[in-house]
């Protein structure tokens, strides 16, 4: 038997450390523990609850964004805040600008390499991958000469033997099973996703003055002012500016990423047998359509045991199913509770640390352990995707369909819906979100011009602060999943400040009912064909999309690290 | 002449953050000519590809591990930076390892990096330096004002 341990380099958002015990090339037992971001209550107690979203947004150093959006709800909701219709769209605008950014980032510069051989690319033909582009979409980048002058910039980059962090890279690793002409076509839009990714970004800067650590939030509303008749405001050639980079947008994700991703998942389709995990699935819906949350572009909710037919929907910011229905358990996360409580409620949550080393039977975690009705639940695009077909949402199955066609075709059979309950399933539900999100993103940025064109240029409702105490929580669908921030304020000041973010979901360790968390549960059965290059891991894992690096040490089974790679 | 001056950290962890604090003291205490852009780039990685993309010169503020006492200032150059990134000074430098290798790959990377580092002395949950550290940040602050100069794009001290 052989332990694999991937170990933590980085306080970024937090410590990721994963064990697999490997038995005849299988993961038979798996443990993900971490430490995740506890203490920002310490920083945030007694602080006006108006300031809490530029702290929280220094949580994470990828999503800075979707912290500000679930804090200034949060205060809202214990406020019942209103929140203008223009500043509501404009706040989508920017999550849904982010999310797509984030999903283009993660495919082609985060995950894609644990799939596309590069080094295998540079035997490709540029002609060869001209003619798979063509016949899988009509994207005008996908041209012999444009692949030609990648493969040729791609050649003196590897001669240069100056590989940076691309020398992890597991290229010719026996788990690679891309055709050349497929790695050269994916590399391809590997270089050109880097340009694109630009374009929502700026969408994001634009809105939100800046990034990273937009500025442009108030508890109440954003502080874009909306004036048709100023130049230094919000104007109408800024939104058709914005319209621009929609449409580029749209162009690479529809014609471009949707057919890579469809073209990884027809070729390892071996992967939708592995890494199911935890099916139970948690989302929440978001980009609202009103001044109260009550109605949302983009549904969401709970779907036990992987069975579409009893998806649960959460229907409004004071959802009782949801607030009601997440707890945190600590039996095996290097903490205590006070009492008898084996898991709380995150307004009741206590943080009394209880640090004894590694045991694998007993604390071996720095994340708590979050259940939604006394279940483990996996969240992100994932479970989004599943939740808003169960829901019924159109662009949601018309992309849906679109990927899992497009992958038929290339696999030469039907593949069946199930096949999402999987590590490529995941990968494949990231790029429909992709490709939802924009639409969705559309769609909002014609409610705003619409909405001002009735003459509605209100961005702002003042918050009152009562005497005495009041509770508010506010989630958000991340590009990980499922964000909420839990607030209590007292005479006006914030009393107690929690944060259940989607990586605590997905890498939370054991419950209190010993029940293994979704990254644990994800990696057993996973194929790992050569121990000391457990690309197979990676793949699994990074199908979640962490958004922490980490170092991978191989140890025997001594424990004596074998080789060390980085891995992202 | 472009140059970025760019500060990573988490302020939240104390010394952590200093290489934000020392971008912030040097905005708030010098004019900067026309072609210096300082960022505060807080713990990102690759959401910062534009903004370092072609530039001149790359000075990165931040926290680094070296064999010195706490507050210690270093200072890296180009070859120098690669053994910095293979050795992983600083927990940042995986996402801006990152951020460079891409660059070089499209043939965007900046001509020059010079990174300026203080070591830290308390990573745990605050917004505030130690005495030691912030001392060091006073003193990056002055390397980077002599860099700046040595680049033809003087820093001039605001008057209070």
């Amino acid at each position: 038997m052989t332990r694999i341990t991937i170990d933590p380099i980085t306080r970024i958002e937090g410590h990721l450390r994963i064990d697999c015990e490997v038995d005849d090339g299988k993961v038979t037992k798996a443990w993900s523990s971490g430490q995740m971001w506890r203490g920002i209550e310490i920083i945030l107690k007694d602080r006006d609850p108006r300031d809490a979203w530029i702290f929280t947004q220094r949580i994470c150093g990828v999503c800075t964004t979707v912290h500000a959006i679930a804090s200034v709800r949060a205060v809202e909701n214990a406020l019942n805040l209103e929140v203008p219709l223009n500043a509501q769209y404009i706040r989508n605008m920017i999550v849904a600008a982010h999310g797509v950014h984030d999903h283009i980032v993660h495919f082609y510069h985060l995950a894609a390499l644990d799939w596309v051989d590069i080094v295998s690319a540079l035997k490709g033909d540029p002609e060869g991958a001209a003619k798979l582009g063509a016949t899988l979409s009509d994207y005008r980048a996908n041209s012999a000469p444009n692949i030609r002058a990648v493969r040729d910039k791609l050649k003196a980059f590897v001669d240069s033997g100056n590989l940076g962090v691309f020398a992890s890279g597991y290229w010719g690793h026996p788990a690679m099973k891309l055709p050349p002409d497929v790695n050269l076509l994916a590399a391809t839009h590997y270089i050109q996703a880097l340009d694109v990714q630009r374009s929502a970004n700026k969408i994001v800067t634009i809105l939100g003055s800046k990034t990273p650590h937009i500025q442009n939030l108030a508890v109440g509303g954003v502080a874009n002012a909306i004036n048709p008749d100023s130049q230094s405001t919000l104007t109408l050639e800024r939104l058709f500016a914005i319209r621009a980079l929609i449409d580029e947008l749209g162009d690479f994700v529809n014609n471009a990423m949707m057919n890579d991703v469809a073209a990884v998942g027809a070729l390892y389709a071996e992967w939708t047998k592995y890494g199911a995990g935890v099916t139970n699935y948690l989302s929440v819906p978001d980009l609202p359509l009103d001044t109260k949350g009550t109605k949302f572009e983009l549904p969401g909710g709970y779907i036990p045991a992987g069975d579409l037919g009893k998806f649960q929907a959460i229907n409004s910011y004071h959802d009782a199913f949801f607030r009601d229905g997440v707890k945190e358990a600590v039996k095996h996360s290097w903490y205590e509770y006070s009492g008898a409580s084996a898991s709380l409620h995150p307004f009741d949550g206590q943080t009394m640390p209880k640090y004894d080393d590694f045991h694998d039977d007993g604390k071996y975690s720095w994340i708590k352990a979050p259940t939604f009705l006394d279940k483990r639940a996996q969240v992100g695009p994932l479970a989004n995707v599943l939740g808003m077909y169960a829901a019924g949402h159109e662009p949601t199955k018309r992309h849906l369909t679109k990927l899992v066609d497009a992958a038929s075709k290339v696999a030469g059979t039907q593949i069946p819906l199930s096949a999402l309950h999987s590590t490529v399933g995941r990968i494949a539900a990231r790029a429909v979100r992709c490709a939802v999100l924009l639409e969705a993103l559309q769609n909002q940025w014609q409610l705003l011009v619409d909405n001002i064109a009735k003459g509605d240029t209100r961005t702002f409702n003042r918050p009152v602060f009562p005497k005495g105490e009041v509770r508010g929580f506010g989630y958000h669908e991340a590009p990980r999943g499922v964000l909420s921030h839990w607030v209590v304020i007292k005479d006006g000041k914030i009393d107690n400040y929690q944060a259940v973010v989607p990586s605590t979901w997905n890498a939370g360790p054991r419950d209190h009912n010993d029940e293994p968390g979704p990254y644990e549960a994800a990696l057993i059965d996973n194929p790992v064909a050569d121990a000391k290059l457990p690309l197979e891991v990676l793949r699994t894992v990074h199908s979640f999309d962490p958004c922490i690096a980490c170092a991978v040490h191989l140890a025997d089974a001594d424990k004596r690290p074998l080789v060390q790679v980085k891995a992202m | 002449m472009s140059i970025l001056v760019l500060g990573l950290g988490n302020i939240l962890l104390s010394d952590e953050g200093v290489g934000v604090r020392i971008v912030e003291a040097l905005d708030a205490s010098h004019e900067l000519p026309d072609e210096v852009e300082v960022l505060d780039g807080g713990t990102s990685g690759m959401d910062l590809l534009d903004m370092v993309a072609e530039r001149d010169c790359l000075i990165v503020a931040d926290a680094v591990n070296a064999d010195q006492p706490a507050g210690g200032v270093i200072r890296l150059e180009d070859d120098d930076i690669r053994m910095l990134f293979e050795t992983r000074f600083s927990p940042h430098q995986l996402g801006l390892s990152d951020l460079l290798a891409t660059l070089r790959l499209v043939g965007k990377a900046p001509r020059r990096v010079v990174v300026v580092g203080v070591v830290p002395q308390n990573l745990t949950l605050g917004m505030e330096l130690s005495p030691a550290v912030a001392q060091g940040r006073d003193a990056a602050l002055a390397m980077i004002v002599d860099e700046l100069t040595r680049l033809g794009a003087a820093p001039r001290p605001r008057l209070h």
